[in-house]
C-alpha cells in the first residue's frame, strides 16, 4: 500500500509518501513562498529522489480541512488532478486530527490550535487510549477561551501545538488552569507523515472519495454567506 | 480518429465564475467545450463573491474535466499538453484550475503552458474564423476587461488602450443594478435596450485626454446616477428601456470610436471584438455596420466563445506550445498579469 500525503491547509507546505507504514520521503517547508509555487516542485523532488514511479501510488491523503482557504484548496485541487490523472482515490484526513496524530501516545490530551483568525482558532481535543487517536472534542472552529474552558472543566494535563500557539499563547497561560506544555519545533506542525499515517488508517476502514467527489470541509461559511445569514436573522 | 501527428490541447479555465475544460485539436478545431456556470449562485449577492466561486470551481473541477475529455472522445493519454488560465483573475478561483493542470501535468508527464485570459478571449476568433490570422485589431470587452489590442502575431500584442476605471461590463452592471434589472447586467440591458429609445437622453461620451484609445465609464456610470437622481427628486416617472438603450448607445458608441480610429490608423482592414460584452447584439450591429461602410473584415466569436470558456485557452495554448512555450511546476496563478508578460 503506497499512499502520498499533502498538507497546505496553514502556513507549513509538506509532502510525504508511505509505502507499508514506512515513510519513504518527507518535505516539510515553512518559509515565506505561496503554496502553489511550492507544493509541487516538493514533490516532483521527491519523485526524483525516490525514483518514485507514480502509477505505484494507491491512494492520495490530503489534509482536508479545517485551515486557510485557499491553502485548503491548492492542497484539494493538486489532490484531485493526481487523483484524476492517476485514477486512485482520494482519502480526505481532517487536518486537526492529523495534528494532533504528531504528538502519537501522548498521556496528556492534545490540543492542536490553528489561527483562525476573527479571535477564533480551529481546534480540537484529543487523547492516545494505547494506539488509538481517540477525539473528545471535534475539529471545529471556535473562541480560544471556550477550548481552554473546557480543558480546565477536564482537570486533565494537556499539550499544546499548531501555529495557533504563538498567536495565542499570552492567552493561553492567563486563562488556563491545569499543567499544560507546548510541542517542540520537531512535531508543532502540519506534517504530511501524520497525514499519511492516519490517512491509512482512514482508508483501512473505507473512508475515502473519488476525486471528483472531493472537496475541502472548510468548517466556516464565506463571509458574504454569513453576512447574509446575519441579515436573514435581524 | 486522432492522428499521431495531431496536437491535442486539453485547456482550464477558472479565473471568474465559470468552471471551464475544453479540448482543441491543432489549435482551431474544438473538440468540446464546457462550462459550468455559477451565475446562479451569485446573483442573490449582486455580483460575483470571490470566495463562493473558488470554493465552487473546487467541487467542479474534475467533472468538467473528464466530461471536456468525453466530449472529445479522447482519452487523458492522447493529450499532447495542457493549457491553463494563469492570470488576470481572481487569485483564490484561478489557484483551483492552475493546481489542478499542474498536477495533472505531473502526473502524465505532459507539458504544461500557461496562458493569459484575455489572450485566449482573443484567440477564440480563431476558433470559428479559419481565414483570421494576425495582423488585426482586436478589442477585448468584458466585466473585468476593457482593451484595445493590435494582434502582430500569435501571442505577440501591443496594446493600444485599455481603460483608466470601469470596464464597459462593469458599467453595464452597475447601471443595471441602479435601474433594477439585477445582475448580470449586460443581456439584461441589451434586452431592454429593444425597447428603448437610445436618443431619449443624452448621455456624455468620454474621451481621455491625448489617449486616443483610452476608455473612460465611471464617468458615464455617474451620469446616469445622477439622471436617476435628479428624476426621482423631480418626481418624473423614468423609463427604465429609454436609461438603458440611451446608456448602452453611449457606450457603444465611444468603443467603436475608438476602436475604428485605430484600425484606420494600423491600416489592418481586419477587426475583431471579444470578451463577455462582445455578445451584446446591439454593439455587434454597431460594429457590423461600420465595418461594412469602410470595408473592413469584421470577426466576433459566437456568444458561447464570448463568455468564459476553456476552448479559446486551448487555441491560445496551441499557438504557445507551438512557439515552445513551457510552465513549469511553480507556476502560480497573477491576478494582475498584463497582456503580453510572462
Amino acid at each position: 500500500m503506497k499512499i502520498l500525503a499533502l498538507d497546505s491547509s496553514g502556513l507549513v507546505a509538506s509532502v510525504a509518501v508511505m509505502e507499508n507504514d514506512v515513510t519513504v520521503a518527507e518535505y516539510t517547508l515553512n518559509y515565506k513562498k505561496t503554496h502553489s509555487q511550492t507544493l509541487l516542485p516538493m514533490l516532483d523532488e521527491i519523485r526524483s529522489m525516490t525514483e518514485l514511479d507514480l502509477s505505484s501510488i494507491d491512494a492520495i491523503a490530503v489534509a482536508s480541512g479545517p485551515g486557510s482557504f485557499t491553502g485548503l484548496r491548492i492542497g484539494a485541487a493538486t489532490a484531485k488532478g493526481l487523483g484524476l490523472a492517476l485514477d486512485v482515490p482520494i482519502i480526505p484526513v481532517p487536518t486537526v486530527d492529523s495534528l494532533a496524530y504528531n504528538l502519537y501516545g501522548s498521556k496528556q490530551l492534545i490540543c492542536p490550535l490553528m489561527d483562525a483568525r476573527r479571535n477564533q482558532v480551529y481546534t480540537g481535543l484529543y487523547t492516545f487510549e494505547g494506539s488509538a487517536l481517540v477525539t473528545i472534542e471535534p475539529q471545529c472552529a471556535v473562541d480560544i477561551a471556550d477550548i481552554i474552558g473546557k480543558i480546565n472543566e477536564m482537570g486533565k494535563a494537556v499539550i499544546f501545538l499548531g501555529d495557533g500557539v504563538c498567536v495565542y499563547q499570552k492567552k493561553i497561560e492567563e486563562l488556563i488552569h491545569v499543567q499544560y506544555d507546548f510541542a517542540p519545533s520537531c512535531c508543532n506542525r502540519q506534517r504530511a507523515a501524520c497525514v499519511a499515517a492516519l490517512g491509512e488508517k482512514l482508508y483501512q476502514r473505507g473512508v475515502m472519495q473519488t476525486a471528483a467527489q472531493h472537496a475541502p470541509d472548510y468548517l466556516r461559511l464565506s463571509q458574504a454567506e454569513r453576512e447574509r445569514n446575519q441579515s436573514k436573522e435581524v | 480518429m486522432e492522428r499521431k501527428e495531431d496536437i491535442l490541447i486539453l485547456a482550464v479555465e477558472s479565473s471568474c465564475d465559470e468552471t471551464a475544460a475544453a479540448v482543441v485539436r491543432n489549435g482551431r478545431e474544438m473538440l468540446s467545450n464546457v462550462i459550468s456556470s455559477q451565475i446562479a449562485l451569485h446573483t442573490i449577492y449582486g455580483g460575483v463573491v470571490p470566495e463562493i466561486a473558488s470554493r465552487k470551481h473546487i467541487e467542479k473541477i474534475n467533472q468538467v474535466i473528464e466530461e471536456a475529455l468525453v466530449k472529445a472522445g479522447v482519452e487523458l493519454e492522447d493529450i499532447t499538453a495542457i493549457a491553463v488560465t494563469y492570470g488576470p483573475g481572481l487569485v483564490g478561483a484561478l489557484l483551483v484550475g492552475v493546481s489542478a493542470a499542474k498536477s495533472i501535468s505531473f502526473a502524465t508527464g505532459k507539458p504544461l503552458i500557461g496562458v493569459h485570459h484575455i489572450e485566449g478571449h482573443i484567440s477564440a476568433n480563431f476558433i470559428e474564423n479559419k481565414e483570421l490570422e494576425p495582423p488585426f485589431v482586436c478589442l477585448v470587452v468584458s466585466g473585468g476587461h476593457t482593451h484595445l489590442v493590435v494582434v502582430r502575431d500569435y501571442g505577440v500584442y501591443e496594446i493600444l488602450g485599455c481603460t483608466r476605471d470601469d470596464a464597459a461590463g462593469e458599467a453595464f452592471d452597475k447601471v443595471a443594478r441602479a435601474i433594477g434589472l439585477g445582475y448580470p447586467g449586460g443581456p439584461k440591458i441589451d434586452k431592454l435596450s429593444k425597447e428603448g429609445n437610445p436618443q431619449a437622453i443624452s448621455f456624455p461620451r468620454a474621451k481621455v485626454d491625448g489617449a486616443a484609445y483610452d476608455f473612460s465609464f465611471s464617468g458615464l456610470k455617474s451620469a446616469v446616477l445622477n439622471y436617476l437622481n435628479s428624476c426621482e427628486m423631480k418626481g418624473i416617472e423614468i423609463n427604465k428601456a429609454d436609461v438603458a438603450a440611451s446608456f448602452q448607445k453611449a457606450v457603444i458608441d465611444v468603443l467603436v470610436e475608438h476602436a475604428l480610429l485605430a484600425v484606420q490608423e494600423y491600416g489592418f482592414q481586419k477587426f475583431a471584438i471579444a470578451g463577455g460584452v462582445a455578445s451584446n447584439s446591439s454593439l455587434r450591429a454597431a460594429f457590423e455596420a461600420e465595418c461594412a461602410k469602410k470595408n473592413i473584415a469584421f470577426y466576433y466569436p459566437s456568444p458561447i466563445l464570448c463568455t468564459d470558456n476553456a476552448a479559446m485557452i486551448g487555441t491560445a495554448g496551441y499557438y504557445e506550445y507551438i512557439k515552445g512555450v513551457r510552465s513549469g511546476y511553480d507556476l502560480n496563478a497573477v491576478p494582475n498579469l498584463r497582456l503580453g508578460e510572462r
